[in-house]
């Protein structure tokens, strides 16, 4: 079997595991109740404050911020350089004639998303050291949360090498990934820095809903984030928690 | 003084080096047959326990979405490893939340994830992060899920708001299950199924105390300030923790709301029934121990036909009243809607003190300066007044009316980033003192830097927890143990009573 037809199965079956496995995971969370109003006091009194919370946790992480600075600038800037990296990515999953091409193929994007690649290294690079150097972060690390960090750090490794030093066919990656789209198996590139990358794409796909990194759907599910302080006006009542109430005679 | 070494206070808080296993040997009594049955727990560890873990932890993963989110989402940062006092005063590193957490986390991990499953059966579950459960591991779970005082600051600064309380709570109820009960907390919430407070008081004993106390009243000032019981067609129902009918200064912050509810010309009353603010359910994590001993206020509203429900001084009460009261025992449809369902005792003072209903002689207070502790659970799990962060700012401004002289500790260690007393969560029992006293280690170097930079004399609380808590450890550290003070005790030095025969105003201009 050649290197494509590998890559191609690899991918529908990590892009299956991917899925399915996430969404597994948020219709659990949305199915499971939250019977008791728990938001992390002081919270905002309207569904608007909520949203407002929510967004300035995902976009500016300001839990984290309050926390430790280091932790924040490190795991902030890999954050968003993998926004801005995975934004420059689409160009190679999109139609030349999508109406999202200009702006996706626009030079500032590409070259934003091109430059991100350094910032994304050092962030992993400073939250790597923190977990080996700082005694409290070591104690609590396991060997996955180490290669966790190693596999996104060759991830943008093989990637800007690609970028900056051994270009690989672009146009003929291009061509494969849109094949995969129409489950039609062009040829890949070979390059071995290019097999890496993807390989390494495929790992990450397949451990994220097995692992920590469904931070990512948990954040917004967190109750003691998402939650109105309104628990005085409007009684919370989960569907266990109303069956309970079978016991409480009329006028008691 | 202490068999264990307190430790010495610093310039300000300093985050240790970790020591592993400081306060591995620190665990409270277990429930004894008698303490675990009347709960609906078995008497003793049950013969298939490791079987019985697991299933409740599914059971609990399947009820409370909090449980199962933070089980997922932590990544191990690092960004909670400073953030507990228990961490910060024992240096034991599994008293840091993550590492607390992890204790239950991995067993899950273990036998509930794919990642777990597939490495325990290579042999290496700790590859990710998972790991067997056993005998030691249940051991740890019942050390350190009771050296967490479910203080809630842990989630302030996690990213994801994953809070350690949640994951202590499921612990205990799992450990109770199976029959690993705490026999301090069973022991109260028996008492105060039974007999409506957790001290045990019948009705003849709390008649008793306050007759006393309006003797003692009427002595001290010469006016007949009353301390009603039971009393049938009051409007308000005061439902206040049972350490304030005698435990000091807890008793002189009883005698304050009686004086505030006399110069308001309140109709009002206690309840023998429900002669308890504190329920211990929420500490062992059970949502029916909690909801039974909710209903107890509900039926006493119900009995004596009130229509205002009022909360003493109290921390996780205040927790359990504001957050959850609604849902375990509403609706509350029978009483006065024009009011907050329940209302504090510091809204209600201060919303008197806002209209001026009420006189003041400060300078009664003059001898003292004050700082004022954020209790844990008010400050993070509650609110007072309609914005949030109300439960900061009403008990400082109700402090302030009554105190010439007040200074704040330093803003890392009040509000919401307050400092448990290092009591709180069912561990206020002598067989914890050690933990107890090493806990409230960050609190106590926060009041020292004001004792010694501003002349702090005095420190206010409003939970019963945190006054009993100070008097204990307060002395560890070289402070008396009369420096804590109930806010209404403040209230009740400065407060100009009038003689209620010639006293007619109502407080039904009382705006909320």
């Amino acid at each position: 079997m050649s290197a494509s037809v590998v890559y191609a199965l690899a991918f529908y079956a990590a892009t299956a595991i991917l899925v399915i496995g996430v969404v597994r995971k948020i219709v659990q969370y949305a199915k499971t109740p939250a019977p008791l109003k728990i938001p992390t006091m002081p919270a905002p009194v309207t569904q608007g404050g909520v949203v407002v919370r929510m967004a300035s946790e995902i976009v500016l992480f300001n839990s984290l911020f309050k926390s430790n600075k280091w932790i924040w600038i490190f795991g902030w800037m890999f954050h968003f350089s993998l926004l801005l990296a995975l934004f420059r990515h689409l160009r190679y999953v999109i139609s030349p004639d999508s109406i999202f091409m200009p702006l996706i193929g626009h030079e500032i994007v590409q070259s934003f998303g091109m430059y991100a690649g350094y910032a994304m290294l050092l962030g992993l690079t400073g939250l790597f050291v923190r977990r080996i150097v700082v005694d409290r972060v070591r104690y609590i690390s396991s060997p996955s949360d180490y290669l966790m960090l190693l596999l996104i750090m060759g991830i943008a490794g093989t990637g800007m090498l690609m970028s900056f030093v051994e270009h690989t066919d672009i146009v003929l990656l291009k061509e494969f990934m849109l094949g995969l789209l129409a489950f039609n198996i062009h040829p890949l590139p070979t390059d071995l820095l290019l097999l890496v990358h993807l390989g390494l794409v495929i790992t990450l796909m397949v451990i994220f809903p097995i692992s920590k990194l469904l931070h990512a759907p948990g954040l917004f599910f967190s109750p003691t984030r998402n939650q109105v302080d309104n628990a005085r006006t409007k009684r919370h009542l989960a569907p266990w928690a109303a069956e309970l109430e079978a016991d409480r005679k009329p006028g008691e | 003084m202490a068999d264990f070494d307190v430790p010495e206070l610093q310039e300000y808080s300093v985050v240790p080096k970790l020591k592993e296993g400081t306060m591995a040997h620190s665990a409270p009594f277990i429930a004894k047959a008698k303490f675990q049955e009347p709960l609906g727990y078995p008497g003793e560890l049950v013969d298939n326990w490791e079987e019985k873990v697991i299933t409740k932890m599914d059971d609990l993963r399947g009820k409370y979405r909090g449980f199962q989110v933070f089980l997922d989402s932590c990544v191990k940062c690092g960004a909670c490893t400073d953030k507990c006092h228990y961490y910060l005063g024992t240096k034991d590193p599994k008293n840091m939340p993550v590492a607390r957490q992890d204790l239950l986390r991995k067993v899950y991990r273990r036998y509930s994830t794919f990642a777990g499953k597939f490495f325990g059966a290579l042999g290496i579950p700790g590859f990710v992060g998972a790991a067997d459960l056993n005998k030691d591991v249940l051991d740890d779970w019942y050390s350190y899920f009771h050296q967490c005082s479910q203080c809630r600051r842990c989630s302030v600064y996690c990213p994801y708001g994953i809070d350690t309380a949640e994951i202590s709570m499921a612990a205990r109820e799992i450990m109770a299950s199976v029959g690993v009960g705490q026999k301090y907390c069973n022991q109260i919430i028996e008492k105060a199924k039974t007999i409506g407070n957790n001290l045990g008081l019948p009705q003849p004993a709390l008649l008793d105390t306050l007759e006393g106390l309006e003797e003692e009243v009427e002595e001290d000032t010469g006016v007949a300030v009353k301390f009603p019981l039971d009393q049938k067609g009051a409007d308000i129902l005061l439902v206040t923790p049972s350490a304030d009918f005698f435990a000091e200064p807890h008793v002189d912050g009883l005698i304050g709301y009686a004086k505030v509810f006399h110069e308001a010309g309140a109709s009002w009353t206690m309840s023998s029934h429900a002669s308890e603010a504190g329920n211990f359910g929420m500490f062992i994590g059970s949502y029916e121990n909690m909801r039974t001993l909710s209903l107890r206020i509900r039926k006493a509203a119900l009995d004596l036909g009130v229509k205002r429900i009022v909360f003493g001084e109290c921390g996780h009460a205040w927790r359990v009243a504001y957050s959850f009261l609604n849902t375990l025992a509403g609706p509350w449809d029978f009483l006065d809607q024009s009011y907050p369902i329940p209302q504090h005792i510091c809204e209600y003072t201060h919303n008197l003190i806002e209209n001026d209903k009420l006189k003041f002689d400060k300078s009664e207070n003059d001898h003292m300066t004050l700082t004022f502790h954020d209790s844990c659970n008010v400050a993070r799990a509650s609110r007072m007044g309609d914005k949030p962060g109300g439960q900061m700012d009403i008990p400082r401004a109700v402090i302030k009316a009554v105190c010439n002289n007040y200074v704040d500790m330093p803003v890392d260690t009040i509000g919401e980033a307050t400092f448990c007393c290092g009591g709180g969560g069912g561990l206020l029992t002598d067989d914890l003192m050690e933990v107890r006293v090493k806990g409230a280690q960050p609190r106590m170097e926060a009041y020292k830097s004001v004792v010694e930079n501003s002349g702090v004399t005095n420190i206010a609380a409003i939970c019963a927890i945190c006054k009993s808590q100070f008097t204990k450890v307060l002395p560890y550290y070289g402070f008396g143990m009369t420096d804590i003070v109930s806010v209404h005790q403040l209230v009740s030095e400065a407060i100009i009573l009038t003689d209620s025969e010639d006293d007619t105003s109502e407080d039904n201009n009382e705006s909320e």
